[in-house]
């Protein structure tokens, strides 16, 4: 294991891990934040340029700040704020251990995982661009719809309308 | 050089680590945080195993890693449109106590 | 002779390397790529702060400083012992943690973005092969350096202000990357040094930059526009208002963090119009073909400093905009010219050389941006001011 996937490993699971123990709400979302730049640099370290220049962009720079705006609105100040964690959380504990405990059991005794690291791919942004545009090009455009119903979606939903007022 | 398997270990890690979040939290944005945490590990497991794979120049993962971002994005927008409004008309963002369909 | 004056930091920097023992090279290259850019920019954010309030004074038919040094030039050393020296306050109910951390955060994101702009021919960081989508995403995270600022102060005033000037940040972005990918979309590539190479040709004294093509016009004064909002620049500054909201989001901060906004702003400025000099004015290329002989960096610096005076001469000139004419100017205006844009870019990529394509494309964005200026306009409906006054 080299020393940079080490630290590398270390930062994104110590973010997460804060992420879904901490008390502030806001804490957490700047944490997980932490943890999302940890796996961008690890999809760098994988040499998936575009796809961690992405996961930064849109990770970081949007669902971050969707996630921290939605806390600020519904914001409740110290007094009346409900417990952190919820009443059956050891038994979520246990489920997500068990989880954890039969993946690694899979991925030890395959034969699969234990590969060197082949050459240096040699893909680019172009090739990228031009299998979207090529094979990839309905899923781009199915994308592109879901996208869009999305946006509207959440507009309707979230939009402030007088006659919910009571 | 760190193995294949060193990857899929990590992204299992972040897998249950976000699993863990997303059953155990009362706060439903933070259960939503934890689904996006499970979104990226499977991400990180799939660019894994387009880096070790026999093909790269096939760009299956990097496709899949890319939709999967996208989709994330479309799904945490449209999730916390209804947080905030299930917020406006309960009160409150604690799982525990919406558990109820007659408001 | 010349070619020697133009990459005598390449030639320098190889010099230093050969002391170096094999076993520090990688480091020690990134240490001497990286140290130049953190000296000169930070001395460039020290001569704008002075240019600009001599250049708004003069606006303004007053003197800027002048008692510091000759002609008011040593000011910035001035207002660097002032904010070193003051007493750092910080709110007893703010979170201390994100407080501290909110201005260092911007000032790295800041100096980031540097990393992929070619300052001279041979002279990039890092020639990363997705280097534009890099630039976009470190200046994604200023967002969220903004919000801990705002959030972390716990005051109305600051939350208020935070969450005005991330509204207005992520408004703008989608503009700037639109415009942008017309020049991608051009170029053909994500690479800055490739998109400098490729303006770097002459038609007899003519240069090939891309701003010399209509969709180029066009993309540039948008990526402009969107770039002024980025960095909340004067007339789209209500986040930082002195007389709105008296500083928004930064109310809580005195002393050096209060400086390193300060400098964190004005590197994004810097870095937004570097990456507008990199996309639209042919990079380090010179204007004229006979003007080849001086150095690239110099033609850089030179078109750096033309931009920020563009910038400070628009923020003595225009009035503040309100926020819901921002917000409303970057969704009904800019966001269908940038989708414009792009359409009479594919136009302009398939006809012939000549006048007509000239016409073509000109026509094609005018007449929407004409019609669409008289639509929005006939919406608003204005009403004749009537005033009450106390008796």
């Amino acid at each position: 294991m080299t020393l940079t996937f080490l630290i590398l490993a270390a930062i994104t699971v110590a973010g997460t891990a804060a992420a879904m123990g901490m008390r502030n709400a806001v804490h957490c979302v700047l944490a997980l934040t932490v943890g999302f730049a940890g796996v961008a640099a690890l999809y760098l370290q994988l040499d998936a340029q575009f796809v961690g220049l992405t996961q930064i962009m849109v990770y970081v720079g949007a669902v971050a700040i969707l996630a921290v705006f939605a806390i600020m609105m519904t914001h409740t100040p110290a007094p009346e704020q409900p417990p952190a964690f919820s009443s059956h959380w050891i038994l979520g504990g246990l489920v997500a251990a068990a989880v954890f405990a039969v993946l690694a059991w899979a991925i030890g005794s395959s034969a699969v995982s234990m590969q060197p690291l082949p050459a240096e791919p040699a893909v680019g942004v172009q090739q990228i661009g031009a299998a979207l545009m090529d094979r990839y090009v309905l899923p781009l455009e199915i994308m592109g719809l879901l996208l869009t119903a999305a946006l509207i979606g959440a507009v309707v939903i979230a939009m402030d309308r007088k006659e919910d007022r009571q | 050089m760190s193995s294949l398997q060193n990857y899929l270990l990590l992204s299992a890690l972040l897998f249950s680590i976000g699993l863990a979040g997303a059953l155990t939290r009362r706060n439903a944005i933070l259960v939503l945080i934890g689904i996006e945490l499970m979104l990226n590990a499977a991400n990180l497991n799939f660019i894994a195993f387009w880096r070790y794979g026999p093909n790269p120049s096939a760009l299956t993962g990097i496709m899949f890693a890319i939709f999967s971002i996208s989709v994330a994005a479309a799904e945490a927008a449209v999730g916390l449109a209804i947080i905030l409004a299930a917020y406006r008309h309960s009160r409150t963002t604690d799982l525990d106590r919406m558990n109820s369909l007659k408001g | 002779m010349t070619q020697e004056a133009d990459q005598i930091f390449v030639l320098a920097k190889h010099w230093l390397m050969g002391y170096v023992p094999a076993v520090a090279q990688p480091i020690a290259s990134a240490v001497l790529s990286i140290v130049p850019v953190l000296i000169a920019f930070p001395l460039l954010f020290a001569i704008t702060t002075v240019l600009e309030r001599k250049g708004l004074g003069r606006i303004q038919n007053r003197y800027g400083p002048n008692r510091t040094g000759p002609a008011g030039f040593f000011q910035p050393i001035a207002d660097g012992i002032k904010s070193l020296t003051k007493e750092d306050i910080v709110p007893l109910t703010a979170d201390q943690a994100v407080h501290f951390l909110a201005p260092v955060l911007l000032v790295v994101a800041a100096f980031l973005a540097y990393a992929v702009l070619p300052i001279g021919r041979n002279m990039v960081i890092v020639n990363l092969n997705a280097g534009v989508l890099f630039f976009f995403a470190v200046g994604s995270v200023v967002e969220l350096s903004v919000f801990m600022a705002g959030w972390s102060s716990r005051s109305k005033y600051s939350l208020l202000g935070a969450m005005r000037a991330i509204a207005q940040m992520i408004s703008y972005e989608v503009p700037l990357v639109l415009a942008s990918v017309v020049v991608i979309m051009e170029a053909g590539s994500l690479s800055t040094v490739s998109i400098v190479e490729r303006q770097a040709g002459y038609t007899g004294i003519w240069p090939h930059w891309y701003l010399f093509t209509p969709w180029g016009l066009v993309g540039f004064f948008l990526f402009m526009v969107a770039a002024t909002a980025e960095s909340n620049r004067s007339p789209f500054d209500l986040p930082e208002g002195e007389s709105e909201i008296i500083a928004g989001y930064y109310i809580e901060y005195s002393g050096f963090k209060f400086a390193l906004f300060f400098l964190g702003e004005y590197l994004g400025m810097f870095a937004t119009s570097g990456m507008a000099i990199t996309l639209f004015l042919g990079g380090w290329a010179a204007p004229f073909s006979f003007l080849t002989w001086i150095p690239s960096y110099i033609w850089f610096f030179v078109k750096l400093l033309t931009l920020i005076g563009f910038f400070i001469w628009i923020r003595g000139t225009l009035p503040r905009l309100r926020m819901d004419q921002l917000m409303n100017l970057a969704w009904e205006f800019i966001l269908p010219m940038a989708l414009l844009n792009m359409l009479i870019a594919g136009i302009w990529h398939f006809m012939q050389p000549g006048v007509v394509r000239w016409l073509v494309c000109l026509a094609i964005v005018a007449v929407p941006c004409i019609l669409l200026r008289q639509g929005l306009k006939r919406r608003k409906k204005f009403q004749v001011r009537t005033y009450r006054y106390a008796d």
